[in-house]
């Protein structure tokens, strides 16, 4: 990893530092319902969490390998959504298909005709 | 004006899971409710700064913390598998201490909370190992040429905890009123505590 392939941390780009304490700790509802979801199957011992942890890695270096370092699409709960999504289908919990025509019917229904 | 929902919109897939995975059974709305709720408002840096003032405090607990961190916060009462291994590091004149987790973003939740949005970008995550002192320079946090900067990746089975030095103008302050100046910055290695009230630093 060189270093001058890596964009500056400061200035007004997404990857600025906060140096407040006080910021959130999610930004949007979704990144702590996928957060959440993952910490409680966990808890009930439906997911393993070294298994996830591998995953959530491979998903960052993936998106790491295609993307610069400054890139703003740059979404840690994207990753770790993602990662969640392909534990549970590996383990038969819940199937891609499943998922994406799930995704389909609720954009459907949030989607609104005027 | 129909306007649909993209299919890889983020908020759409989480919605979708959290659907399933409470139609099937595996967890329920709740739990997720509890999970959240706990990490949002119960944990958090004010955890950690309780560990780093006891040990600024109490020097028995400050050798119990650098020899075994995962026992001396238990004598708290932190602790817990979202934990996992914790070592403590101690900032000193020579040495100054800073964590990273290069592959993801481990990181002691129960003492710190979650991490903040920096320490999960891939900008400090590589930097923070590349050029250390100028990433601490962009915190702020300029320190003698002559300190040293040892950097920590968190692994999944390691995590770490720096103790800042205890800031000057402390002596009659009491445990609580040092927890206080105690900043997750600090704790983390990108920053220092804060200054007692009346000191200029």
């Amino acid at each position: 990893m060189s270093a001058d392939a890596v964009g500056p941390l400061d200035g007004d780009r997404a990857t600025a530092l906060p140096r407040s304490n006080g910021e959130l700790v999610f930004e949007t509802p979704w990144q702590s319902r996928v957060f959440g979801a993952a910490v409680a199957l966990q808890r009930r011992g439906a997911l393993d969490f070294e298994e996830f942890r591998a995953e959530l890695i491979e998903e960052i270096q993936a998106w790491q390998r295609s993307h610069h370092p400054a890139d703003e699409g740059w979404a840690y709960y994207e990753r770790w959504q993602a990662a969640l999504e392909r534990v549970l289908a590996r383990r038969g919990l819940v199937a891609t298909t499943d998922l994406e025509a799930r995704a389909a019917a609720l954009a459907r229904a949030w989607s609104h005709d005027h | 004006v129909s306007h649909s929902h993209d299919l890889d919109d983020p908020g759409l897939r989480a919605a979708a899971l959290e659907a399933l995975l409470v139609e099937k059974g595996l967890i329920s709305t709740d739990a997720i409710d509890a999970v959240v709720e706990h990490y949002e408002r119960d944990l958090g840096p004010r955890h950690g700064a309780r560990v780093v003032a006891r040990a600024w405090t109490d020097p028995d607990y400050r050798t119990r913390l650098l020899a075994d961190g995962t026992a001396a916060v238990a004598e708290l009462g932190i602790g817990g598998v979202e934990l996992n291994t914790l070592v403590a590091v101690e900032n000193t004149p020579e040495v100054h201490n800073m964590v990273v987790c290069t592959l993801c973003s481990c990181y002691p939740w129960p003492l710190l909370g979650l991490p903040p949005k920096w320490y999960k970008d891939p900008a400090y995550r590589a930097r923070a190992v590349a050029e250390p002192r100028a990433v601490l320079r962009e915190f702020g946090l300029e320190l003698p040429q002559e300190t040293a900067i040892r950097v920590w990746d968190s692994t999944s089975e390691v995590r770490y905890l720096v103790v800042p030095m205890r800031p000057d103008g402390t002596e009659g302050a009491t445990e609580g009123e040092l927890a206080a100046l105690v900043t997750r910055d600090s704790m983390v290695g990108t920053g220092l505590p804060a200054a007692p009230a009346g000191v200029l630093t």
